[in-house]
């Protein structure tokens, strides 16, 4: 089995790609979708450094929910900051965040995250992995940004994939 | 020569798309206005997120109402750009400091050394 | 299709593409390399969304697959770009 699926989940979501892709269920269509599911991820086994240890779905939904939230507040906090720049310039800057985080798995989702926020952008990353230095667009308190930081995104990281 | 939708899907698809469009306006006026290059780097995600989430739902009511069925194909579109806007941006980053550094700018050094403290 | 919705695709598609002429001034003022890759990236995301709304306009699936398509073209181009910015080669 581990053999036939290198990555279950991987095969799962390009089959559902495939039947999203085509808009329909019909026969022809599952069958051809399980056969991009079967073959896809076993060609391209050698391209995958490291298996995925995925635990507490619960913790995964609570993290989906709260980036979803806080990109929606950052959208709106960027675009306000935006048209008020000739009246108050944005205090931007760069900030060094100690990670505790080591997992490469993790540290990917975790720039996922941060880029796809808007308002920070993962700049980069030691190469121990120890500090990362993020570019901050609107920044009030150092201390306090890396501490939020670090218990709503990184923390539940750590729970699901160390 | 479409159907007729009633105005309780026609009403929401107009205000996501004028709201979409929107947020793709003021992160076009953020690139432009914006003083220093790595605050220019924040607004572009305002286009990709909010703007692309609103035209997406848009268009999923727009064609489930007018196919009477779910057509939930147009998440793809979100979805795809949550993987690859990070991956741009992330190496736009990087080689924007590699050339900053280069050039001698007032940016702070690779962070793997630890040997000096940034200036930023 | 009633006047409320068409006026309202063909304003935003308006504002779509003031937003482009915007991102094409920064293309051609820069300054420095990375600015223009930025707003050319930019300029492929809008035009994506562009798509995806005047598939609304003419109710027609095509255009989905011509967003795929921009948008997956967009991603290869500015990767290449920018991995070129990085190192001034683009193949390691």
């Amino acid at each position: 089995m581990r053999r036939l699926f290198p990555a279950p989940w991987l095969s799962l979501a390009l089959w559902v790609l495939w039947l999203a892709l085509n808009l329909s269920i019909s026969p022809g269509n599952l069958l051809l979708g399980a056969i991009l599911g079967l073959c896809a991820p076993l060609m391209m086994r050698k391209l995958r450094p490291l298996p995925i240890r995925i635990r507490r779905p619960g913790v995964i939904l609570r993290l989906f929910l709260q980036v979803g939230r806080d990109v929606v507040v950052s959208n709106l906090a960027v675009a306000w900051i935006v048209l008020n720049a000739s009246r108050r310039p944005p205090r931007s800057h760069f900030i060094k965040v100690p990670l505790d985080l080591r997992d490469a798995n993790g540290l990917a989702a975790l720039s996922m995250i941060t880029t796809v926020i808007p308002g920070t952008v993962w700049s980069e990353l030691a190469l121990d992995r120890s500090i990362l230095l993020l570019h901050v667009f609107d920044l009030d308190d150092e201390a306090l940004f890396i501490e939020h930081f670090k218990a709503t995104f990184e923390r539940p990281l750590m729970e699901i994939f160390e | 020569m479409s159907a007729e939708l009633s105005l309780w899907v026609e009403v929401p698809v107009a205000i996501l798309l004028v709201f979409g469009s929107l947020f793709a306006l003021i992160g076009a006026v953020g690139l432009l206005r914006m003083k220093d290059y790595f605050q220019r780097m924040h607004p572009p995600a305002l286009a990709s997120t909010l703007g692309a989430w609103s035209v997406a739902l848009a268009s999923i009511i727009y064609f489930s109402a007018l196919k009477s069925a779910p057509v939930l194909h147009a998440w793809l579109i979100p979805i795809l750009l949550a993987l690859t806007v990070p991956v741009t941006t992330l190496l736009l980053a990087r080689a924007a400091l590699f050339r900053k550094r280069m050039a001698g700018d007032d940016v702070p050094a690779e962070v793997s050394s630890r040997s000096m403290e940034s200036g930023s | 299709m009633s006047p409320l919705l068409s006026n309202a695709i063909l304003l935003s598609l308006f504002i779509f593409s003031l937003a482009m002429v915007l991102t094409l001034i920064r293309l051609f003022k820069g300054p420095s390399a990375q600015d223009r890759v930025l707003a050319l990236d930019y300029l492929y995301i809008v035009a994506m969304l562009m798509m995806l709304t005047l598939g609304i306009r003419y109710a027609s699936d095509t255009y989905f697959e011509a967003a795929l398509l921009i948008a997956l073209f967009g991603f290869v181009g500015s990767f290449a770009l920018a991995k070129f910015l990085l190192r001034g080669e683009v193949i390691e």
